[in-house]
């Protein structure tokens, strides 16, 4: 690595060790429990399901604020992932490190992000959205605090994998060969209650009307009454949110390091164009649809499953550009 | 400025690189090496520029590095090849793929296109891990041997690396790269085909009004830029004489923007002095290598807030700004 140690290579090399034995672990868990009972080759297709299920709930709350921003502010936020990380170090550090119980930390993750929302916004994009008319300059602004924030982590935390103690303990078993530990169940309980919150929230109160006028037209809105500067605030916060508490609630499962953001970032970018950019149903299934697709890619072509998941998509997007869900 | 100024400053500086460095750097070989290093970064970085100069952002020019890589270390060690038809067929590979996810691809609105290239630079990483039987795995390519000689009827052309100064050879190497690639460059920009990416990096809709073909100029310059990136791969592969997975990361593909931006994207030198400065600076700044990701975030987020169009926009030299249609300096029109 000559060359590359003038480059920042080096160093990421070794942290790219790191984060390749977390996104293994984030599926392989289930079968190295069963692994324990009794060889890997026997997780049968229920627990396969089952796995796509877990991961797809998670993903569709990362996917959702995504695409919520994309909607806002026609702004593809390359640091999602990175909130989703900072989320997990709260939590690791609320939780894990100060010993405080675990809603506590999830308030705390919420409340941090919901601050870092609002200064991503406040600092950085309202001020290059209010100059540009391209949307390119904010991706290239959105890459700087991915990269802002990556080497921030890197600083702060260090490169290890952290990891807290099970919020639960004990497993659920379903007939023949599924096992549901309960540290997962809750997750996945929480997460579906704050994906129908946030849709609840969207359709059904005074700030998601307002919202969902902007996405619509941002303009008209703003002539409607609609205080844009003040509800695009709301809309990176809640964003930042939706990101912060996925992160502290699978920090509990699959642990958290400072290499993953960019990874879950893209993620996101998958789950976003398969379900189609500015859609929250999109988000929701492409977040489903993507946990499915690894957990079977994990068992069948354990490997190189994102390779075809990545060729898969290109075939896709090549017959359908908008995604299953995407507006024009 | 006439042209024969122009010609004249051109050549004194490729004079200067050619000559001048070398001999400024003479027995210093870790410094020879630095400009080496940022010359072929340069190279790749100039494909990045392209795809600013059509108004796309490529935000996996690394993936295409390391394809090209991979490409020339196989055909190179396990299939025996000599470097020099190697190289080219690293540039060709790294195109390949390139036009095959560009064809569908780039008729989509920008946001697709540079999500997808992000995406591809973590997934060429997880596939140089995976396909062990081709990358061999995590363990990277070693032991890759120097570029031969090579012999046109019976006339050496190009001495065989391992007998000369390696050094200076892989300079000589790295700076025909430069300037090949940037006098074609201009010449790209500065022909008729310059005029059309120009078209479309102003109003898509109005060129493709006026006939120009929108979809394929694209597939085009993006057929360029990862050829280059291809090519420049392969030269980092003779130069370590390894590759592994993690040889071209995200973060390499998030500098290649940040230097052609700090070079300033309306002008086809810019990756260039980007490149340069950014990448020697540090290498000068020793003491801060620990936070160079840190810095170089900052000076971007910097760059976008204060200086959208790059440090050449300060006071634009004539003689390094091509036929570029005066643009309103406002907001990021990159």
């Amino acid at each position: 690595m000559t060359f590359m140690s003038g480059h920042g290579g080096s160093m990421f090399a070794r942290r790219f060790h790191a984060e390749g034995e977390n996104y293994i672990c984030f599926h392989v868990l289930i079968s190295r429990k069963q692994f324990f009972f009794g060889g890997r080759e026997k997780i049968g297709m229920g627990q396969v399901l089952i796995n796509g299920m877990y991961s797809g709930v998670q993903y569709s709350l990362i996917a959702l604020g995504l695409t919520l921003i994309f909607s806002l502010m026609n702004v593809m936020n390359f640091a999602h992932g990175q909130l989703y990380v900072l989320g997990g170090f709260v939590t690791y550090y609320v939780y894990g490190v100060l010993g405080l119980p675990f809603p506590a930390a999830l308030l705390g993750a919420a409340a941090t992000l919901a601050v870092v929302g609002v200064l991503f916004d406040v600092l950085l994009f309202r001020r290059v959205l209010a100059r540009s008319a391209r949307d390119e300059s904010t991706m290239l602004l959105a890459c700087g605090s991915a990269l802002l924030l990556d080497s921030l982590f890197i600083i702060f935390f260090g490169e290890k994998q952290r990891g807290v103690p099970p919020v639960v303990g004990g497993v659920l078993r379903i007939g023949e060969g599924i096992f549901l530990p309960y540290g997962r169940v809750l997750i996945v309980v929480l997460s579906v209650v704050l994906i129908v919150a946030f849709i609840l929230f969207m359709a059904h109160t005074r700030w998601g009307r307002g919202l969902r006028a902007m996405a619509q037209d941002r303009d008209a809105a703003r002539l409607m009454g609609v205080n844009v500067a003040r509800y695009s605030m709301l809309g990176w916060m809640i964003a930042s949110v939706l990101a912060g508490l996925a992160g502290a609630m699978l920090v509990s499962v699959s642990g958290v390091n400072s290499g993953i953001g960019t990874w879950i970032s893209i993620k996101a970018f998958i789950m976003v164009m398969i379900g189609g950019a500015g859609a929250i149903p999109g988000a929701i299934i492409g977040g489903l649809v993507l946990g499915m697709l690894e957990s079977l890619g994990a068992q069948y072509m354990s490997g190189s499953q994102y390779l075809a998941i990545f060729v898969a998509l290109i075939v896709f997007l090549a017959i359908r550009p908008r995604g299953l869900l995407g507006r024009q | 400025m006439t042209r024969n100024r122009k010609m004249m400053i051109a050549v004194a500086a490729v004079l200067f690189y050619v000559v001048g460095v070398p001999w400024l750097c003479a027995g210093r070989n870790y410094y020879l090496g630095v400009v080496t290093t940022a010359s072929v970064l340069a190279v790749i970085c100039a494909g990045v520029w392209l795809i600013f100069y059509i108004g796309r952002i490529n935000i996996g020019q690394g993936a295409f590095a390391l394809a090209g890589g991979y490409a020339a270390a196989i055909a190179v060690s396990k299939w025996g090849l000599s470097f020099w038809i190697a190289m080219p067929f690293a540039g060709l590979a790294s195109m390949a793929i390139g036009i095959l996810i560009g064809l569908p691809l780039l008729r989509l609105k920008g946001v697709y296109f540079s999500m997808i290239t992000l995406s591809l630079t973590e997934t060429a990483r997880l596939a140089a891990q995976s396909l062990k039987s081709i990358t061999n795995g995590p363990n990277g390519i070693l032991n890759i041997p120097l570029p031969r000689d090579l012999s046109i009827f019976g006339i050496t052309v190009i001495p065989d690396f391992a007998t000369v100064d390696k050094h200076l050879a892989l300079f000589y190497l790295g700076a025909v790269l430069l300037v090949v690639t940037y006098a074609a460059l201009y010449r790209i920009v500065n022909s008729r085909l310059g005029w059309l990416f120009r078209s479309l990096q102003q109003n898509e809709d109005l060129a493709s009004s006026f006939g120009v073909n929108v979809p394929m100029l694209r597939v085009i310059a993006f057929a360029i830029c990862t050829f280059l990136a291809g090519v420049g791969g392969a030269f980092f592969v003779a130069m370590q004489q390894s590759i592994y997975p993690a040889t071209f990361a995200v973060q390499d593909s998030t500098y290649f923007m940040l230097y052609c931006f700090i070079g300033g994207l309306s002008f086809v030198f810019g990756p260039l002095i980007g490149t340069f400065i950014l990448y020697m600076g540090f290498e000068v700044l020793q003491g801060f290598k620990e936070y160079q990701p840190l810095l170089y975030a900052l000076l971007m987020i910097g760059v976008m807030l204060w200086l959208p169009n790059g440090l050449l926009s300060l006071r634009p030299p004539k003689f390094l700004s091509a036929k570029m249609p005066s643009r309103p300096a406002s907001g990021g029109d990159v």
